[in-house]
């Protein structure tokens, strides 16, 4: 069974996002994905300080299956990628809440963390696609 | 087929048990792992793990036209064959395309065929359409076989199977090669790329010998698992290295057509003899070194031409990414990939990548 943590708020494409104390918005994967995917072994990032959009492809998760498309939950500059994901793509596995995650955002305009589901309606989401 | 309830084999329970994720694959429900792929690989490549593959269809082809049926019927020739001997084919259509590739077995009553899950249906009406074109056929049967398979694989495969089951003649046994062991068919064949075994069996025995193999220790290991060894291993996957559109002899797979003697003319010949030692493309492999993974349908760019990846996926004996890719027969050295618009650096290289726990590319 999946974690979905309540502290984070989710994309329906699995990215979960976290507002931090300093502004800044961390974005990573959901256990539910992790799981699905199996073992990850390449992740693709977006560069710092880029600027993305909401909704834009930021970075590609491949595991030993399938490649997965990453989107950004905020618009804003990146203002740090996870460098342990280069040599251990494993941690997304392991602590997707935690050391697995992506990137991190200066967003522009926090509002739009208001338009992810929260737990509860991302764990519905991820029921009735498995059904 | 999406839309029905997918099929179970009997080792659907002991699937769960060990906390299978199942998938939908050809109409069968299957694990496609029990946790980690890549655990599961690398204890077939270092000691023994297993696999239900009770989805494949066995077909047993019996009477008098037996025979030539298929050597009407196969690209390679079941006249090579000696008792409980294994003979993998490729069946061509009329353009030489590949409508499945399987292995058969010679047995006491006539052959037992092997074939594709994915493929079931189109053999089993290329087998009625071509029964009924000539009367030496007539007396024909081909009946579809209600049996569980497991295959056990893994350099400890075979001792740790003499463990549970005393079997006369298994350490004798020659690759490409079987017995019969009470109901079970036990072939030395496989599809890693390491020693092992292929047992096809009643159902409810299978589950026994399943559980029995989980209690002393041998891994189950899920279709991914079979997808990445099959891949170190050089070995072809249907509809993906393989397809009705494309020349066995642009898929690696030229040395299983058996062009002598001339007079058998097997269905697609005609079509394929004229490309032998002319065929302009080639399956061959390919490793990155750079990070990424090769995926199929990724386009290759050689200074002999264009190409494409059949099949990619990332290598866990390497820990680099691997492919197999269609590309000009001039083609060597080093070429490039596109990789969602970026051009990568790859290696060309002659599979298998991985045999028998050693690297074999360097």
């Amino acid at each position: 069974m999946s974690d979905f943590p309540a502290e984070v708020k989710y994309l329906p494409t699995h990215e979960w996002a976290r507002l931090e104390e300093d502004g800044s918005v961390t974005v990573g994967i959901s256990d539910h994905a992790q799981n699905a995917l199996g073992d990850v072994v390449y992740v693709e990032l977006p560069e710092q300080d880029q600027q993305i959009s909401a909704g834009d492809e930021a970075g590609v998760v491949e595991s030993v299956k399938a490649a997965s498309d990453i989107y950004s939950p905020v618009s804003g500059t990146v203002a740090a990628i996870n460098p342990a994901l280069e040599d251990e793509p494993e941690k997304v596995n392991q602590d997707p809440f935690g050391e697995g995650w992506f990137f991190r955002v200066e967003p522009n305009d926090i509002g739009e963390l208001e338009d992810m589901l929260d737990a509860e309606a991302y764990q519905e989401a991820c029921e009735e696609e498995d059904h | 087929m999406s839309s029905q309830t997918p099929l179970q084999t009997p080792l659907y329970e002991q699937h769960l048990l060990a906390g299978g994720k199942m998938v939908d694959f050809a109409g069968w429900s299957m694990p496609v792992n029990y946790g980690s792929q890549i655990e599961e690989h690398l204890a077939v490549r270092t000691t023994a793990g297993m696999f239900d593959v009770s989805h494949m269809t066995v077909i047993d082809v019996t009477g008098e036209g037996a025979k030539p049926f298929l050597q009407r019927l196969l690209a390679n020739d079941v006249d090579k064959l000696v008792l409980y001997g294994a003979l993998y084919s490729a069946m061509l259509n009329q353009h030489g395309g590949v409508i499945d590739d399987l292995i058969v077995y010679q047995m006491p009553t006539g052959y037992r065929c092997v074939v594709n899950a994915s493929t079931r249906d189109k053999v089993l009406a290329w087998f009625n359409q071509h029964a009924k074109s000539d009367t030496k056929y007539s007396n024909v049967q081909y009946v579809e076989q209600d049996l569980a398979m497991i295959a056990i694989q893994g350099p400890l495969a075979l001792s740790k199977l003499s463990e549970i089951e005393a079997i006369a003649g298994i350490d004798a046994l020659k690759p490409f090669s079987a017995l019969m062991h009470n109901d079970w068919l036990i072939g030395r064949t496989g599809y890693t790329g390491e020693d092992g075994v292929e047992i096809i069996l009643p159902g409810d025995q299978s589950v026994h010998l399943w559980a029995r193999l989980v209690a002393i220790g041998v891994l189950p290991a899920g279709l991914g698992a079979r997808d990445t060894l099959r891949l170190e291993a050089g070995l072809n996957l249907y509809g993906q290295d393989l397809d009705e559109e494309t020349s066995p002899l642009a898929s690696n797979i030229g040395w299983t057509i058996a062009w002598q003697p001339q007079q058998r003319v097997f269905i697609g010949r005609e079509a394929i003899e004229p490309q032998r030692g002319k065929c302009p493309m080639k399956l061959t492999g390919l490793m990155m070194r750079d990070k990424g993974i090769l995926r199929h349908g990724q386009k290759v760019i050689t200074q002999a031409g264009a190409g494409v990846i059949t099949s990619g996926t990332y290598s866990p004996t390497l820990e680099y990414s691997i492919a197999l890719a269609r590309i000009p027969k001039a083609a060597s050295g080093k070429c490039q990939v596109d990789i969602r618009g970026k051009l990568k650096t790859v290696d060309i290289v002659k599979p298998p990548f991985v045999r028998n726990g050693k690297i074999l590319v360097a």
